[in-house]
Order: C-alpha cells, then structure tokens, then sequence
C-alpha cells in the first residue's frame, strides 16, 4: 500500500519545546498567590493514627491550611486514599500542609505531632499465606481488582508438602484451565517443574507526579503529570468530587509514566482539595523518595510451573501457578496476565493457570510496562533454553514450534487473534542477529569472561476500540485533529493523527494537533497505556476522518451538483471525478459547513458519542467542519502486540559483571506508523529490559518494613554506559486485519522480549544455570562461580 | 522519616581563605559543615538527617584548588575537582590509578563538582544510617544491618564493632596504596598524616571515618614519588557503570625487577570501615613472580577472618579474585 504519511518520518510538534527547555510540565506552572504543599508521611509500614496535634504548625506565620483524611472523600478498600488515618507502607501520605513556602510547609510537617500505633505488616506473601502469619491489612490479606478483599490462608502442610525451593501451592484465589493437563503432562517426553521468583521494583518516572490546582467559576483547574488526557477526567472529579464537566484538566506533556501515569491517581487531587480549603492555588511538588513510594511499582512473583513437552520441542501442557505481591490496595492484574500471556506466546495444547494476589505493606502497585506478562517472560524463557538443552533442538526452533501465527488463540476461552507474527520476528531477528554464527560463540572463554547467547519473547493486547474521534477543517484551510489521549513521550499521539491526514489526503504542515488542555475540546479517547495508542487512536483517527470526507463529498454535491460518490478527495480539496476542474477547496468546504449548520457545523451529531465527546463537539459548533464519530469498526479478535530480542552477553567470573554486547529486538507492531518513533520505542525498551534482567528491584527490611534503595542511584536503573554499545531493532512490518490502517501497539512486549533474552544469555553463558530469579546481579552470578550458597533464602522476594 | 527530600534552612559563610575557613570552623565546632562539592552533604541535608546550624562553604577559596608537581611528587588540593585528577597529565603518567579511580567515581556531573577532598572525607553509605535511623553510627545504641535479617549486601566483612558499614571511595583504597600524605589545617597548626592512619574504623570513633575533627579542615594531599614507575591496578566493581557505589575495589602497586615482586602494596575498598591494607597477599608476591598461581595464592590469603554477614559473603570470593586480578594483570 502506498500511504502519504503512514511509515514516514516527521518531527512530532512537542520534540521542540522539550529541547529547548520551553516544555511546561505540572510543576512549571504558577498562579496568582499560588501556596506550596507538602507530605507529611507514614514513617511505619502499617499504623493507626491516633491523635494529630496541628497546633504548633498552624501558629506558624505562613502556614494556610493543613488537609487531613478527615477532608478528602473516602473510597472503598482497597482503593488507594488519598490520605489516610491507617497507613498501609512506610511513604504512605497521611495529611498535607499548604504554606506560602516549600521551606515553611516542610518546617510545618515536622512540628506536627503525630501520634501512631503500629499495626502488625508483612512484605512477604508467604508470609502472608502461613496458617497464623500476618496480613498487611487488619483482617484482609488478598484482593485485587475485581477479587474482593478477603482472608485466605494455606494450610502448614502445603508449605510443608512443597519442600526447599519449591513453591508451596495452597488454595488459589483464581484459576482456568482448557484442556486435560494431567494427561497430557502423561504424554509429554520431558517434564519441567521449576519454581521462580520476579522482582518488585519501582517506575521511577523521571518526572514525579507534581500538580498545581486551582478553582475558578466553579471549575477545577488541574495541571498534571499523567500520561493520558480525557480518560484522565472522570477518574479526577471523582477523586476531587465534582462532575467530570466540572475538571479542566492541563497535561500536554509526561516525563514518564511507564503504566503508573495511566489514569488519574489520589496524589493529583490533594492540591485540589487544598486550594478548595485555603482559597488560593496549590502546587504540590513530588519529590523523588515520595515518588518512589506513591510512584507506584510492578509486583514480584514468586511462582511455579510445570511444562510438558513433546520430543519436538512442542508444549503439550503446562501448568502455572503464580502467587503476585500486591502491595496493600487494589494493584494490577499482573498474575492473569501472566497466564493469558504464555497462554498466546506458547500456545501449549493444554494449560492450568492458577494464582493468588496477596497484599504487602509494600508500595501500592500498577501496571508497569507489560505487567505480568514481562514478568512471565523472564521465568518461562530460560526454562525454554533448558527445555531445548534436553531435547537438543535449537533455542530459536523450539520457540518457533510454539509460536503463534494468524490462527493462534489466546486463554482460557481460546479467543481468536486479529494477527500474530511471531514467528516472522523470530526469522527475521535470527538473521539480523546472525543466530546460527552467534550460536558457535556461546561459552567461548577468554581469561575470565564467558560469551552467551539468548532470545526472548514477550506479548501485550496492543489496541482497544469504542472510542471517538474528532476532526475540523476550518475556513483558513487548517485541519485540526482533536486528541484527547495524552502525551506519554512516545510521539504516538502525533503518530496517530496522522491517520486522520491519510485519510483526508491533507498536507501535514497543515494540520494542527489539538491536546494537552479540555479547553481545546477534546474527545472522548482512551489514554496512553496497555500498548493501545496506535491501533485505538488509528481507528478512531479514521472513523472521524472518514466523517469528514463524507461531509466534504456531501457538501461538494450540494453546492456543485451531482451525488457525493460523484465526487472524490485531491490534496485539501474536493474535486468532481467526471470534471476535474468542478472543486472545492476544504478551505471553502469548511465556510460551506458553517453556512449549512446542522451536522456538518457540529450544530447536530450523533447520540452514541461519548458525553465528553459531545461537549467538546457543541463548543466547537459553527467554527468548521466537524468530522466525528465513535469508532464502530468491526473486531474479529483479540490484537497482540508480540516481540522476540537476541542478544549477546560478556560474563566476568570473576567479578560477577554481565556485559550486554549486542540486542537485536523485533516488533510484530502491524505497519509501522512512525519508524523514528517506533526506533525509540524498541530501544529504550531495550534499555528498560537490562534494568529488569539485571540490576533493578525493590529491596525491604523485613523486620523494619522499610525500603533499602530510595533514591536513583539505589534503585540502579541502567546508566549511559550500561547501555548495549550495539543494540539493533526491526520490525515485521505486516499488517494487523481488524486495523483499517494494518497497525497495533508495541510498547510494553519489546522490553520483556529483551530483558528475557538478556536473561536467557547469561544463563547461556554459564553453561545453561538457572537461577530462577532476576534481577541476576553481580554476587549472585559471583556465588554460583564460587560454588557457595546464594546468600537469599528460595522464594524470598524484596530482598538483595 | 516523616518528610525527606528538602532542604532545611541554616547559616551559609563562604570564606575566601583558608586562614578564614579554619577560624569559622574553630568557633563553630560541632555546629559547622565543611561543604565542598556538595554531593554528600546535600543528601544529608535533604533528607533532613542531618541539620547543621552553620555551613562552611568551601568552594570560594582558590588556596585548596589545583594540582601540583613538586620535586617529591604531586600536591593536589583537596577542592580539586575529580574530573581536573582524572584528566591530569601528570598523574596519569605517574599514578594512573588515582586518574582511574576518579574516572570511576560516580557519574560526569558528580565528578566535575565532587572535589578530590570531598571523596576522600565522604560519609558512609548504609541505607539504614542514611535514612535517618538513630544508629551506633548516629549517636544511638544500635545497629539495624547488622541483625538477623538485616538488608547488608554492601557491609562490611571485617573489622566491624558495632557498625558494619565500609567506606564507600573509589579514590581512598588508591591513596593507601600509593603512600599518599592528607595535610590537614587547624586553628592550632597543620599536620600532616598518612593516608593509612587517616581513616578510621568504629573502633576509634564511631561517629566519623577520617582522623579529622569538626575543626580541622583538609587542605590537599601528597601523592610521593615512592611508587611512581611501579606497576599499578585499580579496578572497581559495581553494579552499574556509572553512578554507583563500589560493591569492592582494589588498588595495587608493584615494584617489579626482574620478574620479581620487590615491593607491593595491595588495599581493597568496600570490605570494612576503612580501605583495608592486604598486607598478607603483599607478603605472598613479594620475592616471587606474578604467575597466574600466585596470583591465585594472593588471593586465596587475603579472606581469612572475613566474618560475612547475611548478604555479602560474595565479597569473599570477589574480593580474592580482585587481588588475583591485581598481581595477575597490573601494568
């Protein structure tokens, strides 16, 4: 397909500003007598709040007003509060103090007096789980969304059953299962049965979540960090109070949300109930110990899974067992989607999936960059590789003869798949990474250091539909595509918008891209998460597009004669098809529109749009033409965004250091929309996968319930010069069915796809040892050398 | 900690000479901070863990900058920043390690702030003590890393007394190997004291790791000749690359004749209190030669008495390996 736009470069509109410094973020903005907030937080990772004394603070010169959880509106457990009087993680905000300074708002904190009971806590689900052992909540120990807050424990001779390493598997929460498993495990040539633990570790945006509020004519005004925009607002006026209608909300740029930015999150709303309380604007600045703590983080796993495999290496049965470390509240459905995501990459003849979402009083938790199913990644890949060292097959062959193509299914139900290339990648990153060369490398030795080679693979749904789209071309010739779905930093905002030109055949320098503030009448969209972006917004995109078109085609018919199939679209103008010389500008169709009123101005629209939808379009009304419409387009499957990476590492063993020398990592992603962007998208994926593989995760004192690593350079996300000095990405580059413009989302499945490969090389360079556990740090590679003990105890989870 | 990350208020003197510096800090004692680059200092002060009354601003006095060759060897002042040392021609020539050592510090921002003086009188980096918590180390009467189920990966394998944390330098374990003198200034007179008897354990003072006091302010250290055309190794390991603390690191030098060790000094950092002199490895390699075997044997000596705690026993074999890579590969 020839497109003038899709799969060609442009410099997206907000790359400027962020270079040049002119990028206003939440906490750039100012108001008129504008007061700083502060956090008073929970030194304690589970208490009470007995008594608060404020007396000292609020004598303060300076001080304005103090918000307690008393003044907020309470949800029900395990909601996250926005502040509370039962502290659920040390971190955990507790009241905010408003002051004409951060200096006298922070002073202020410190001669509150809060008087604290400590409460039992726990930062271990197997902890959690023993017959009498402590639940992070009073009289709750496990929930999640959509599994309600209960208490469930095993029993002693589960744990006692399971025996050293393994996991112990008591009652789960949730479970599925297609197929006879038990027979087919029968079946199966070679059974692996192998425990393993996934880190917990934070998202680090580099920008915290800061906000600034302020009211005006009975609207909340919220400048915020989020990585969505309209999907944003009725999740902030509830948090607030207010009807949506009510919430302007500002956010045209994110520093970084990685899946903890997706909606909106309590933190957003405490400037706007401050400001309401002390009559003046609030900005609240996160800073970057409070982010690691509200930041959100992904959940560890400690899990267990039994796989059955046929002499060719083809998954007959495999059986799951995942037990989530949840945090306290409501969290992220990170252990179903470890299941649905073998469930598609593997595609076994029979699975059971089994799990459990216990609470900690650790971090609250969200999704993070494929939840659950990156995680799921770095236990299954390795065990591939072993799979595949015992029945000597190839590494990439035995992937391949699971892999899913168009006819894959995914789940408990089997659902159909819109598209699946996985195989495709596979292929195509196996000789770009030169596979069956790399392969006479692995366990080269020169002095000290020992040469592996890995693939991984990882999925995530990669679009969503039912949303809607709005474009206008008004009477100056300009085409302003109106996007409500935010800014996360990837440019698929901009991307996507470029559907609508496709579609209307409209030079890009011409089109304006309204976002980033309601007031510019936004739609209804989805945010900037769950790898949607591209084939969600390319359909709504499409849809209002293909609105407009038929109103330019009606309106070309009405003034020049002749029925709108009489007519087709040129470069910004309608022209008859029988005499090109009958046309019409869009400049002109657009005054023709306002002049016509009715559904071509916006003065009528269709009832199955959304209400924000149908505001945004009623302001607008007699400024255009207005293209709009909900994106009705047909689905016939599930869409899966799937990725396979190669790489190469360096061990030292001496000194327990992994060297990544080479990813190659490949994207099923459908067309590709935006090379520039997706190369960004892929290899920072790649960056972030390193930080899973090896060095990042949650470190908590048992005994205190306090964290070790706070700060950036404790928490080790990779640095410039960990960075692969070769990292390569591609694309398959075929088109998804269920997409009028063949694309789908990517993001998430390209870090799991690298971060599993890069596991899968070390384990490769060490003669296929596994740990069964990541981050794969330094003493841990050190002691296996050494032949010592690892110094954690098997399925200990926050730990060093 | 109920609030961390921001700044207290206090008292700021930017002094222009050292005479100046020495007399603020005379009359403020245990009131004052020496500020250099700031990147210790401020994280303390942030985390509202430690609140001076008086900050001594360094930065402004050009008599502690800049680097010197003299007849006996180089004189760096201790406002010196890492970048300008890891950069030095002179120093790379004669002692490529510290150039190496400051090159690894951290990460480019913090190297070109960080001073040499402030590396080398840098606080320990327990994430227990850093967050506030009233330890030995503190000025309370416990020690949470060193329990039962302590978080201790990055502690201390030797010479603990109650505290367990190791100093967290790069450039430290370097100065002891190269004999390095710290000149340090008071209202009383300067003194000058080796780089092995200028940091401390808890043993001598718990609530510090270096020999001076609130008054005394380091002026620059001496690097002499003694080990200039020897054979030198630095290495670091960490976690990352860049931006990060040493898990160990090793500085060595050699005087090789012959093929045969004549002298050696061997010192690892992160493994205790203070950079730890391996005098036993030193003994192994001298008279021989530096064979891979005896490289080996060097190692193998230097882990006796190390007493790991719940996480770090991998500092055992790593450290043995560092000091088989030392005498192995130093050029």
């Amino acid at each position: 397909m020839a497109f003038k736009h899709i799969g060609k470069d442009f410099l997206p509109p907000d790359v400027t500003a962020k270079v040049t410094g002119r990028a206003r973020y939440a906490e750039d903005f100012r108001a008129e007598g504008m007061l700083f907030a502060k956090l008073l937080v929970s030194p304690m990772p589970h208490a009470k709040v007995k008594r608060i004394d404020t007396s000292a603070a609020l004598k303060m010169k300076g001080v304005v007003a103090i918000l307690t959880a008393d003044d907020v509106p309470q949800f029900p457990p395990p909601e996250d509060p926005i502040l509370t009087n039962e502290p659920l993680f040390a971190g955990q905000p507790i009241l905010a103090v408003a002051a004409t300074d951060e200096y006298i708002a922070a002073e202020a904190v410190e001669r509150i007096k809060v008087d604290l009971e400590p409460l039992p806590f726990v930062t271990d689900p197997l902890d959690s789980l023993y017959p009498g052992g402590p639940n992070a909540r009073e009289n709750a120990n496990v929930a999640n969304i959509r599994l309600n807050l209960q208490t469930l424990k095993w029993e002693a001779g589960d744990f006692a059953n399971a025996g050293d390493g393994k996991l112990p598997m008591g009652k789960p929460a949730e479970q599925w299962s297609y197929g006879d498993v038990d027979a087919a495990m029968a079946k199966a040539k070679l059974v692996i049965d192998e425990s393993f633990v996934t880190q917990g570790l934070a998202h680090h945006s580099m920008e915290p979540r800061s906000a600034m509020a302020t009211w005006q004519n009975g609207k909340c005004i919220v400048y915020g960090s989020s990585q969505s925009g309209s999907f944003v607002v009725p999740g902030l006026a509830r948090l607030v109070g207010v009807k949506p209608e009510e919430i302007v909300y500002v956010g045209e740029y994110c520093g970084g949300g990685f899946g903890s930015k997706a909606g909106a999150y309590p933190l957003m709303a405490i400037p706007a109930h401050l400001s309401k309380k002390a009559g003046k604007p609030v900005l609240l600045r996160i800073t970057r110990a409070e982010e690691f703590a509200l930041g959100q983080g992904r959940p560890g796993f400690q899990g267990r899974v039994k796989i059955g495999f046929a002499e060719n290496g083809r998954i007959l049965a495999m059986d799951m067992y995942v037990v989530h470390e949840n945090g306290p509240n409501t969290g992220f459905p990170d252990f179903r989607n470890a299941g649905s995501a073998a469930s598609i990459v593997f595609q076994p003849e029979t699975m059971r999936w089994r799990g459990i979402s216990v609470l900690t009083n650790t971090p609250p938790r969200g999704a993070q960059r494929g939840p659950g199913e990156n995680q799921i990644a770095l236990a299954l890949e390795p065990l591939i590789d072993k799979a595949a060292r015992e029945l000597n097959l190839d590494r990439v062959a035995i992937r391949r003869i699971n892999a899913p193509d168009n006819d894959g299914k995914i789940g408990e139900r089997r659902e159909p798949l819109s598209s699946a290339y996985l195989k495709d990648a596979l292929d195509k990153g196996a000789a770009q990474f030169k596979w069956e060369e790399k392969k006479k490398l692995s366990g080269q030795r020169q002095g000290s250091k020992v040469i592996g080679i890995g693939v991984g693979q990882a999925y995530h749904s990669a679009g969503s539909f039912g949303f809607d789209g709005l474009v206008r071309i008004t009477p100056d010739g300009k085409i302003h595509i109106h996007t409500g779905v935010g800014n996360l930093g990837t440019f698929s905002y901009a991307s996507t918008s470029r559907i609508a030109a496709e579609v209307l055949n409209c030079k890009w320098e011409n089109c304006i891209i309204e976002r980033g503030d309601s007031r510019r009448h936004l739609p209804w969209n989805l945010g900037q998460f769950g790898s949607n972006t591209n084939y969600t917004m390319s359909r709504t995109n499409y849809v209002a597009a293909m609105d407009a078109k038929q109103k330019l085609l009606e309106i070309a018919a009405a003034n020049l004669g002749g029925k709108p199939e009489d007519y087709d679209l040129g470069e910004e103008v309608v022209v008859s098809k029988a005499d090109r010389s009958k046309s019409v500008t869009f400049a002109k169709a657009a005054q023709l529109a306002i002049d016509m009123g009715g559904k071509f101005s916006g003065r009528e629209m269709a009832e199955d749009l959304n209400p924000i939808t149908k505001a945004s379009v009623s302001a607008l009304a007699g400024t255009g033409l207005i293209g709009v419409a909900k994106d009705k387009l047909p689905k016939k499957g599930l869409t899966p965004a799937l990725a396979a990476a190669f790489a190469m590492v360096e061990v030292d063993t001496e000194t327990g250091k992994v060297k990544v020398l080479e990813v190659v990592n490949v994207a099923d992603c459908g067309y590709v929309i935006h090379p520039a962007g997706l190369a960004t998208q892929v290899n920072g994926a790649t960056v972030m996968g390193l930080g899973l593989a090896c060095l990042e995760r949650y470190v908590y004192d048992p005994k205190l319930g306090l964290p070790a690593n706070v700060g950036f350079y404790q928490c080790k996300p990779p640095s410039y010069l960990d960075v692969p000095p070769a990292m390569e990405w591609a694309a398959v580059d075929k088109p998804d069915g269920d997409n009028p413009m063949g694309v789908k989302g990517i993001g998430e499945p390209i870090q799991g796809s690298a971060a599993s490969a890069i596991v899968s090389a070390i384990s490769d360079a060490l003669g296929g040892h596994l740990f069964n556990r990541t981050p794969i740090v330094a003493d841990m590679i050190v002691n296996q050398v050494a032949k010592q003990a690892q110094s954690y105890k098997p399925l200990q989870v926050n730990t060093m | 900690m109920i609030i961390r990350d921001m700044m207290p208020g206090f008292e700021l003197y930017q002094p222009k000479s050292i005479e100046d510096a020495v007399a603020l800090l005379d009359k403020h004692g245990k009131d004052s901070w020496r500020l250099a680059g700031g990147n210790d200092s401020l994280s303390w002060f942030k985390d509202r863990a430690k609140k001076p009354k008086v900050v001594v601003d360094l930065t402004a006095i050009p008599a502690l900058r800049g680097i010197k060759e003299t007849a006996d060897g180089v004189e760096i002042g201790a406002l010196t920043s890492l970048t300008e040392i890891e950069r030095h021609p002179g120093i790379r020539q004669k002692f490529r390690t510290l150039a190496e050592a400051a090159a690894k510090v951290a990460s480019p921002q913090i190297r070109n702030s960080g001073t040499l003086g402030g590396n080398v009188a840098q606080d320990a980096r327990c994430w227990y003590y850093r967050a506030g918590m009233p330890c030995y180390r503190a000025g309370g009467n416990t020690c949470y890393a060193d329990t039962p189920e302590g978080m201790n990966r990055e502690h201390a394998l030797f010479e603990a007394d109650r505290c367990v944390a190791v100093t967290p330098s790069d450039i430290n374990p370097v100065l002891v190997a190269l004999e390095a003198k710290m000149v340090v200034r008071n209202a009383k007179g300067e003194r000058v004291i080796n780089a092995e008897d200028f940091f401390i354990g808890p043993r001598v003072d718990i609530t510090r790791m270096t020999a001076m006091d609130t008054k005394d302010l380091l002026v620059a250290i001496r690097v002499p000749n003694t080990w200039a055309g020897a054979k030198l190794y630095f290495e670091k390991v960490a976690d990352r690359e860049s931006w990060d603390f040493p898990l160990v690191n090793i500085a060595s030098a050699m005087v090789v004749r012959d093929g045969v060790v004549q002298q050696a000094r061997i010192v690892c950092g992160g493994v205790q209190c203070t950079p730890r002199r391996l005098r036993v490895a030193e003994d192994v390699v001298k008279g021989k030669t530096p064979s891979p075997d005896v490289a080996k044997l060097a190692g193998q000596s230097v882990t006796r008495g190390a007493r790991p705690l719940n996480y770090n026993h991998f500092k055992v074999p790593l450290m043995a390996n560092l000091v088989a890579r030392a005498v192995r590969d130093s050029t």
